[in-house]
């Protein structure tokens, strides 16, 4: 990927309002220079994957604190499957518990970040993961 | 023998000492403070507590009088489930309820709309109807208990629904006492739950305000909460400075209504956070309700004392807990209440050590409610009023934090007022910029976390604590509930109030009245709000605020 920036999806889907995390992440990707579109709150599957078409992103990434990640993330992988976006990188983010992260692995979430995860891993992930 | 003067060539304890150290706030701290540090930041401050300005304390006597009221935040699943945990913290010594909503009733959906899918009963009680409420509050006594209904968005009908539940069951309301946080502004900031646009968000806020203060006097319409402010990246000294905007904004609403000052100012009460510096803390409680007393009584000119009152809860402290060796957040949970306490609170609630993981197991919450109670019965901390008054560091730290404060709310002046900056995301982008730096220091290691980035065990052992399960079948017999409910409710009786809702709304008039009605017919949490999204439409978050920061 030397041609062009990689270019960020970050979406917060569902209900949950906790949004401190996914803007550090935010910033953290932008100034590890990549290209980054925020949904901010409240965004339905739909949304998202209509917003990751338009922008043509590479990294579709979710941040879920309710604990709701498993039935949003199942929803959401059907949908991005459904539109062609099985080839992007998918990660997650938030309160996910130790016993919930093969589960979402083996939805095809490659990168899966629980609370307390370092910034700087998940902009190392991405550079790893982006084909 | 060894004594210091001993000690030449070996200056390394001389330099630690003089290493700089600067809080939060952005406050320097010296080594050692004295009389003159005190009397070089402000005039002498020998205000009496129950005295304005309030430095010490609101009332006279404080906890000598009676202890600050627990209040644990608790609900999940339903109402049902809901009420059985009451009880057993009711069981257990708690003063005052919390109540916790899910997802969906704080953002205005019916528990079978698609939106709710995965939330329903998740990180709250699911709420629908009256009905929910009728079963929560089943066999408490709302005299003996004041209850404190933690939702935003949708609060002016839950308040409409727990003033119904209470009228229905025979209380007066005119006497009944409980709180609603009611804070929309700040969810703007931090914490989202928010519904329809800013100027009618506000709008909202002033009609549970008015109406209570015609029609239930001695309830407190709002909370304003610098708490998820300061969870959202803000210093201690901003949460403190925002808040004080945010209440201004009520109160200036309120006021546009024809409200006198004393009507309603004393009814207003606020939510701080308690992690961080000990000192910092204590200092930004005492200065806090200093300036408030100075906003309310000279400022606006209100005339009775209580007016000036800054009547809180502080608690939580949920961003100082971690994941990370989850038994110390025991431990920071006590230093959190001893802080709280030292602080003046009239409220506290913590966060239970489990919580950055799960809802928080009932031994979890006793553990907290035992936490508060230990300092009342053990440690001495209800003994005697402000007991660092008087100290030359807690007294200048005041001084200098009141500044502070000032500072804060002189940044949102500048921006155009605090309405206009949480519309156009100014202050939600410079609170995420601070969170940013907060969390780039807790990388590199220059904002310490035990356990976290130092005193880090060698090998990750399993955390010990017990998940609390997501009941699918509590989701699905709300479901089953709420179309009970509406089968066996008057549809037309919820048509015309939600007609008289809609009317009121387009005409710009206080909705409380009809919201009363709507609620009384059952109409669902959906249905109404529908109903005013129709009139008021809905929040569009600005996302586009963001540029590079490092």
């Amino acid at each position: 990927m030397s041609e062009r920036n990689i270019k960020i999806l970050l979406a917060k889907p569902g209900l949950d309002g906790h949004d401190v995390g996914a803007k550090v992440v935010v910033q953290a990707l932008l100034d590890a220079g990549f290209d980054v579109t925020y949904t901010g709150l409240r965004q339905t599957p739909e949304a998202i994957v209509r917003a990751a078409r338009k922008e043509n992103v590479d990294v579709i990434g979710l941040s879920i604190l309710s604990g709701s990640h498993i039935p949003l993330c199942r929803k959401l992988r059907d949908l991005m499957i459904d539109d062609g976006l099985h080839d992007k990188l998918w990660i997650v983010g938030g309160n996910i518990p130790e016993s919930d992260r093969m589960v979402l692995k083996q939805l095809g979430y490659r990168g899966v970040f629980p609370t307390g995860s370092r910034t700087e891993d998940i902009v190392s992930f991405i550079r790893e993961n982006v084909r | 023998m060894s004594t210091p003067s001993s000690r030449q060539g070996k200056p390394r304890a001389v330099n630690e000492s003089m290493r700089r150290v600067v809080n939060e706030s952005g406050i320097e701290i010296k080594p050692l403070y004295t009389a003159e540090d005190v009397a070089a930041t402000a005039p002498l401050d020998l205000s009496r507590p129950g005295e304005p300005p309030f430095t010490r304390g609101i009332h006279p006597l404080m906890y000598r009088h009676r202890p600050w009221t627990m209040r644990q935040y608790t609900g999940f699943a339903n109402a049902a489930d809901t009420n059985n945990r009451f009880k057993y913290l009711i069981a257990n010594g708690q003063t005052g309820l919390n109540v916790a909503f899910d997802l969906a009733t704080q953002c205005g959906y019916d528990s079978d709309a698609p939106e709710a899918m995965g939330e329903v009963g998740r990180v709250g009680m699911a709420v629908d109807t009256l009905r929910d409420f009728e079963i929560a509050f089943d066999g408490i006594d709302l005299d003996a208990i004041t209850v404190s209904l933690t939702v935003n968005g949708s609060a002016a009908i839950l308040i409409a629904m727990y003033l119904a539940m209470a009228e229905k069951r025979g209380y007066d309301i005119a006497g009944l006492r409980g709180t609603a946080q009611n804070d929309i502004l700040k969810e703007f900031i931090g914490r989202g739950t928010w519904i329809f646009p800013v100027g009618p968000s506000v709008k909202l806020v002033a009609d549970t305000i008015e109406y209570c203060a015609k029609v239930a006097p001695k309830y407190s319409p709002v909370s304003v909460c610098g708490y998820h402010i300061r969870e959202s990246g803000a210093t201690p000294a901003e949460e403190m400075g925002y808040a004080f905007s945010i209440a201004k904004a009520y109160t200036d609403a309120a006021l546009a209504r024809g409200l006198d000052i004393d009507e309603f100012a004393g009814r207003l009460s606020f939510n701080f956070n308690i992690f961080g510096n000990l000192f910092e803390q204590v200092a930004k409680f005492r200065a806090g309700r200093r300036h408030w007393a100075k906003i309310i009584l000279d400022q606006y000119g209100a005339k009775q004392p209580s007016s000036g009152w800054l009547r809180m809860i502080a608690g939580g402290g949920g961003f100082g807990l971690t994941i990370e060796q989850p038994e110390n957040n025991i431990m920071r949970g006590a230093y959190y209440a001893l802080i709280a306490a030292l602080g003046g609170a009239q409220t506290m609630a913590l966060c239970c050590y489990d919580e950055a993981y799960t809802i928080p197991t009932p031994k979890a919450q006793r553990l907290s409610l035992r936490t508060m109670q230990l300092l009342i019965e053990e440690i001495g901390l209800a003994d005697t009023v402000d007991p660092l008054g008087g100290s030359y560091y807690i007294e200048t730290l005041t001084n200098q934090m009141e500044e502070k404060i000032l500072e804060a709310m002189r940044w949102v002046d500048e921006q155009g007022g605090i309405v206009k900056a949480v519309a156009e995301g100014k202050i939600q982008a410079r609170v995420s910029e601070y969170a940013y730096k907060r969390q780039l220091a807790l990388e590199m290691g220059t904002l310490r976390k035990v356990g976290v980035n130092c005193y880090k065990d060698s090998e990750q052992e399993k955390p010990n604590v017990e998940l609390h399960p997501y009941e699918e079948m509590a989701a699905n017999e709300q479901i089953a509930n709420l179309r009970g409910t509406k089968a066996a409710r008057d549809n037309h009786a919820v048509e015309r109030t939600l007609e008289m809702v809609r009317d009121e709304a387009r005409a710009g008039r206080n909705v409380m009245p009809a919201l009363m009605q709507a609620v009384k017919a059952y109409a669902t949490v959906g249905e109404i709000t529908c109903t005013l999204v129709d009139v008021y439409g809905r929040f569009e978050e600005p996302t586009k605020l963001w540029r590079k920061v490092a």
